[in-house]
């Protein structure tokens, strides 16, 4: 079938192009296959009367090869009609001028140097916002008056209260699936009832303020960022500044407080919910009652394992907060980069909760508590 | 009396110079246009006068204040003095055009809620919009209709100085004659100072005062429409001579030369 654009004959002293049909955007690339399998060491002569219709993109693709075979040996067109020429014209000006960029590679060097610089400009960003974060903060311990308290409410709302819902479900489940696990290896010792040192301690130390906070995370980090940024595109924050409000009192501080607020009750919420869903599995599968279980639970539970699981949840909301908005700031004056940036956020906040995790752990264990 | 004066501006990104020397004057009581090809950097400079972005060298003074050397308490005293009007509005899409009005009054003064809304529908009034836009939200409202709304927030506080970025690009023409009526009523009424970003020849023709043309990184002409149209310089030629602004504007630009 690409007989129909293209055809070619070799001579012994030259070869004989003819081009005909149709060289337009649709059809240049069965063309470009012929044309690559052409030998160009011969002298060339280049028929184009036959073509009855072409577009830019044929007459660049023409131009593209009549250079090559001229940087080779000599060409002759013929037949070209007086449109063909005007437009030949037209785009051998451009091509001249302006040279075929070719895809450039980057050498890994000079990728690990870009990549430093970013993650350079990254860090200094971050220094700036934490720095104008604390000036503010400051600032409003100070001024208790100047806190956008309606604000902070809002947040406490939207991050906490509609929250109860998604948090209930995960931790219940987590509890049960703790129980599940625990209870088909201490029913091999014997040693049913130890399912409740099991549950409660796991849920309240580790797993209750942890779930919370990757729930949260990807609930609320990723709403904040996608907020303050998409309020960076349309220029909120720019109408904002000269309005002389300052958008971290505006914006960061009552997100950050509200949500200092919001885990930690959220995470005594789990706590219980999660209990809740070991004792069910419990009971389903070791046939523990309810109130063997909360005798047990009242024995073995500890006020300092819950006071230090409790502790994480301010951590763990400031960090998720503050990655959430430093984010959106810097979310710049395009779409991609609002899901670029939220995409970044949840996986930064998730990350640092569990590295923060494992810091507590340390620092309890350390300390004997 | 200047109310602006910039002076040895110099913006440079990376290293990519935009402004070379950039010196202007802005009088009190005056329409002051900023006019210039399409990246001249006519959005930078006006960042800058309004303290988003600061120039990489030179002088800005507004109000007898240096922005170079200004205090956050005088900042922020400057700022209650000026209104912005961005090119595509910056509305905050989460208020209703009445809260977007409303925001200032509640934030910097104490005046009560009925008060306030009395104002909220005066500015609405004033910018030709029906009192019904109050309640909507900026998402609801046509691209005239937030043009209107954002200079009423723009207004809010009274201003002596207002900023506008491109006023009447993007409305009708119809429209946009009535939007320089309304610009220049505000300034005979309000006696405000008006520096404006545009691109629109009708805006320069009928109501500028006063304007800069900025090309080369630097501003090649300033004055009247009359002492621009004096200049040599390529841009303005190409601007304002050409054939179709010479059949349009005929009376004006043969009285010049
Ligand atoms: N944040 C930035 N970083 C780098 N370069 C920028 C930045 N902001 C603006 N520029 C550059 O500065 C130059 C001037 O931009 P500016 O937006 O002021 O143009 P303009 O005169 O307002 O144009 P228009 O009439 O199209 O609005 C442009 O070349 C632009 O690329
Ligand atoms: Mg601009």
């Amino acid at each position: 079938m690409n007989e129909k654009y293209l055809v070619f004959e070799v001579y012994h002293d030259h070869i004989k192009l003819v081009s005909k049909g149709k060289w337009i955007l649709e059809t240049i690339r069965h063309i470009e296959n012929i044309l690559q399998s052409i030998p160009s060491d011969k002298k060339i002569i280049w028929d184009v009367s036959g073509v009855s219709e072409f577009d830019s993109a044929g007459i660049l693709l023409f131009i593209e090869y009549l250079n090559y075979f001229e940087a080779q040996s000599k060409v002759k067109v013929t037949g070209y009609t007086s449109k063909q020429k005007e437009m030949y014209d037209l785009l051998k000006k451009q091509h001249k001028s302006k040279k075929t960029i070719h895809a450039y590679q980057e050498s890994t060097l000079e990728r690990i140097g870009k990549k430093t610089i970013h993650i350079y400009d990254d860090t200094k960003e971050m220094l700036r916002f934490f720095g104008e974060l604390f000036s503010n903060l400051f600032y409003t311990i100070l001024h208790p008056k100047e806190f956008r308290y309606k604000e902070m409410v809002y947040h406490i709302y939207h991050s906490g209260f509609s929250a109860l819902m998604i948090v209930a479900i995960t931790t219940f489940l987590v509890g049960m699936v703790i129980a599940y696990q625990g209870s088909v290896q201490l029913a091999k010792f014997g040693a049913d009832i130890f399912i409740v040192d099991t549950v409660g301690i796991s849920i309240v130390r580790e797993l209750g303020p942890m779930i919370t906070a990757i729930v949260i995370a990807g609930r609320s980090g990723s709403a904040y960022t996608a907020e303050i940024g998409a309020m960076k595109i349309t220029e909120e924050i720019s109408a904002m500044r000269t309005m002389g409000f300052d958008p971290y009192s505006f914006l960061v501080l009552p997100r950050i407080v509200a949500l200092m607020i919001a885990l930690p009750l959220l995470i005594f919420f789990a706590d219980i919910v999660g209990i809740f869903g070991g004792m069910f599995a419990s009971r389903m599968q070791l046939g523990i009652s309810i109130e063997q279980f909360v005798n047990r639970l009242y024995e073995v539970l500890e006020v300092k394992h819950y006071i230090l699981g409790m502790i994480k949840g301010p951590v763990f909301a400031f960090l998720i907060a503050a990655v959430g908005c430093f984010r959106g700031f810097q979310v710049s004056q395009n779409t991609e980069s609002i899901g670029l940036h939220t995409t970044q956020s949840v996986v930064n906040s998730i990350f640092l909760v569990i590295a923060f995790d494992a810091l507590f752990s340390v620092i309890y264990t350390e300390l004997d508590l | 009396m200047s109310v602006i004066e910039a002076k040895d501006i110099i913006t440079k990104f990376d290293t990519r110079t935009i402004h070379d020397h950039v010196n202007f004057s802005i009088n009190e009581n005056e329409i002051y246009a900023i006019i210039g090809e399409s990246g001249s950097g006519k959005s930078v400079l006006m960042k800058e006068m309004i303290m988003l972005a600061s120039p990489t060298a030179g002088h800005i003074n507004i109000l007898g204040q240096n922005l170079q050397h200004i205090t956050p308490r005088k900042a922020q005293e400057l700022r209650r003095n000026w209104g912005v009007l961005f090119q595509f509005g910056a509305l905050f899409s989460s208020l209703t055009i009445a809260e977007n009005i409303e925001l200032q009054l509640k934030e910097y003064t104490n005046i009560s809620k009925k008060m306030r809304d009395k104002l909220v529908y005066s500015k609405l009034e004033l910018v030709g919009l029906e009192s019904y836009a109050g309640k909507l939200y900026p998402s609801e409202l046509s691209g005239g209709m937030i043009k209107r709304a954002a200079l009423a927030r723009a207004l809010a506080m009274d201003p002596k100085l207002l900023f506008l970025d491109e006023p009447t690009s993007g409305l009708d023409p119809i429209g946009a004659r009535n939007f320089d009526q309304l610009i220049v009523n505000l300034r005979d009424l309000l006696g405000i100072t008006v520096v404006m970003i545009t691109h629109d020849l009708d805006s320069m023709f009928s109501i500028v005062d006063r304007m800069a043309v900025l090309a080369d990184k630097h501003v090649v002409a300033e004055g009247t429409l009359e002492n621009v149209l004096q200049s040599q310089h390529p841009f303005v030629e190409a601007f304002f001579k050409n054939e179709y602004t010479k059949q349009r504007f005929k009376g004006k630009i043969k009285d010049v030369q």
